[in-house]
């Protein structure tokens, strides 16, 4: 047997790892004052916004992959935006995957984070409030340093399932080389093309990735890394 | 309470004897979808037997029969996929036939994006061309062969988006995503005309004929239904309804 993995396969990894990587930093920039408004609100909207975060735990990929194809099409809202901001469409560009992603691995960021934030709990902050601190000063040096443990988690968590996404990708990605076809869709790709050995090389690879990743993640002493389960 | 009640009804539904002699178990490929549910119906109420169908590329579904999938009719969109299968011992040998030769055109959802297709593609002027994958659709390596003789594979090599399946591949341009791109005609055609958009439909000698076959699995080769629905695709009625999708047969 020659290289077991081929320039495909490396372009189709070092994608994926650019996708996770970046999906997992704008979730982070994104999910963070989220993840706080969501802990500290008293608002009506908590319910709803919540629930509508942690929809993607439980809807089909499909689901959310066809009505991202639907929105981002020339005829849907998402699709007419990016056109008249002179974008073009979003389907099949690796910028609609990072949107994708970024959809698909919302409740695995913002969960964490904000379980993180409510077992602070409101008396280190009202402590540091009369100490002097301003709002911003009591978020940046209070809260976020004790929560760090939960934004640890969640960056492993969001970077971890973006490298397992699969639906999402296939029904909006377009399978291009360099661009959308990701370590996932690779795997399919030899599947379907009967080339079980190279498809054994990648899904083995990601196996052990991802168990690796889980490993050092419990291995810091968190008990409960699910979203959804309160520490 | 209610567990025992519901253990009872999916068993008598799994056991039920009539209901699985009846019943034929057919993959099918991607492009034939429509013209296959108008002829289960047909097969339905002519001969009392159900059709079960699961749609997929033919790449696809024989990655499944050869794994063991409990089909018993394959309708692939190629030749030789059936006679690997042949080849493989998982089809009874001397079934193959010819049930459908398939068309293969340039189709956009824009019904006045297309008026003369060759120079649109020699143009350039889109941003995305769908494709289906040409290692397990037909279809897609027949898209491949036009763009190959046309001289403009290189042309058009960034344009292009994969579509799993032809399925896949026409929900790209039907939802306006890929500006156009090349599809069976079956999916755009009805009873002598392009139901929506533009198209072209590709002269014969930019592709290699797609003469797509039928042959019965062994898992069906004591199943009277899949015998029977072989012989009902040759029948004057199924014949109808697949010239009705643009096929020769």
């Amino acid at each position: 047997m020659s290289l077991p993995l081929d320039a495909a396969d490396l372009a189709a990894i070092w994608l994926t790892l650019k996708l996770a990587a970046l999906t997992t930093v704008l979730l982070l920039l994104v999910g963070t004052p989220l993840a706080w408004w969501l802990a500290h609100t008293r608002s009506r909207l908590k319910g709803p916004i919540g629930a509508l975060v942690a929809l993607p735990l439980v809807l089909p990929p499909t689901v959310i992959g066809f009505y991202l194809l639907v929105a981002m099409g020339p005829n849907g809202p998402l699709g007419a935006l990016t056109r008249q901001l002179g974008l073009g469409t979003l389907a099949f560009s690796f910028s609609g995957l990072v949107i994708g992603s970024v959809c698909y691995s919302m409740p695995f960021v913002v969960q964490p984070i904000q379980n993180a934030f409510e077992a602070i709990g409101k008396r280190p902050l009202e402590v540091a409030a009369t100490l002097g601190a301003s709002p911003l000063d009591r978020f940046f040096t209070v809260a976020l340093p004790l929560a760090r443990p939960g934004i640890i988690t969640a960056s492993v968590l969001g970077f971890a399932h973006t490298l397992g996404e699969f639906g999402v990708v296939l029904m909006i990605g377009g399978n291009i080389p360099e661009r959308t076809r990701v370590v996932s869709v690779q795997i399919f790709n030899h599947v379907e093309a009967m080339d079980y050995a190279s498809a054994h090389w990648l899904a083995g690879g990601v196996l052990v990735c991802s168990f690796l990743i889980l490993l050092l993640l419990n291995r810091r002493g968190r008990p409960s890394v699910m979203p959804g389960t309160r520490a | 309470m209610r567990l025992p009640l519901l253990i009872t009804a999916i068993a008598c539904l799994s056991v039920n004897p009539l209901a699985l002699a009846d019943e034929v178990q057919v993959a099918v490929a991607a492009n034939f979808t429509a013209p296959m549910q108008e002829i289960a119906q047909a097969f339905e109420q002519d001969t009392g037997h159900r059709v079960v169908a699961a749609f997929g590329s033919t790449g696809q579904l024989y990655a499944q029969i050869s794994h063991g999938a409990p089909f018993e009719v394959f309708l692939a969109a190629d030749a030789t996929t059936p006679a690997r299968i042949e080849q493989d011992g998982l089809a009874v040998t001397g079934t193959r036939f010819t049930y459908a030769t398939g068309a293969l055109v340039l189709w956009s959802a824009d019904a006045s994006l297309i008026s003369d297709g060759e120079q649109l593609l020699r143009s350039g002027s889109f941003q995305h061309l769908a494709i289906a994958n040409p290692k397990t659709a037909p279809y897609g390596l027949a898209a491949t062969q036009v763009m190959q003789r046309l001289g403009l594979s290189a042309a058009l090599a960034d344009t292009l988006v994969e579509g799993q399946s032809i399925g896949q591949t026409y929900q790209f341009v039907a939802s306006g995503n890929a500006e156009l791109g090349f599809v069976a005609l079956s999916q755009v055609y009805r009873n002598g005309e392009i139901t929506t958009g533009s198209a072209w439909q590709l002269p014969a000698d930019l592709y290699e004929p797609i003469h797509q076959d039928a042959v019965l699995l062994d898992k069906g080769a004591d199943n009277p239904a899949a015998a029977a629905l072989l012989s009902y695709l040759k029948s004057e009625r199924a014949a109808a309804i697949i010239r009705g999708y643009g096929y020769g047969h």
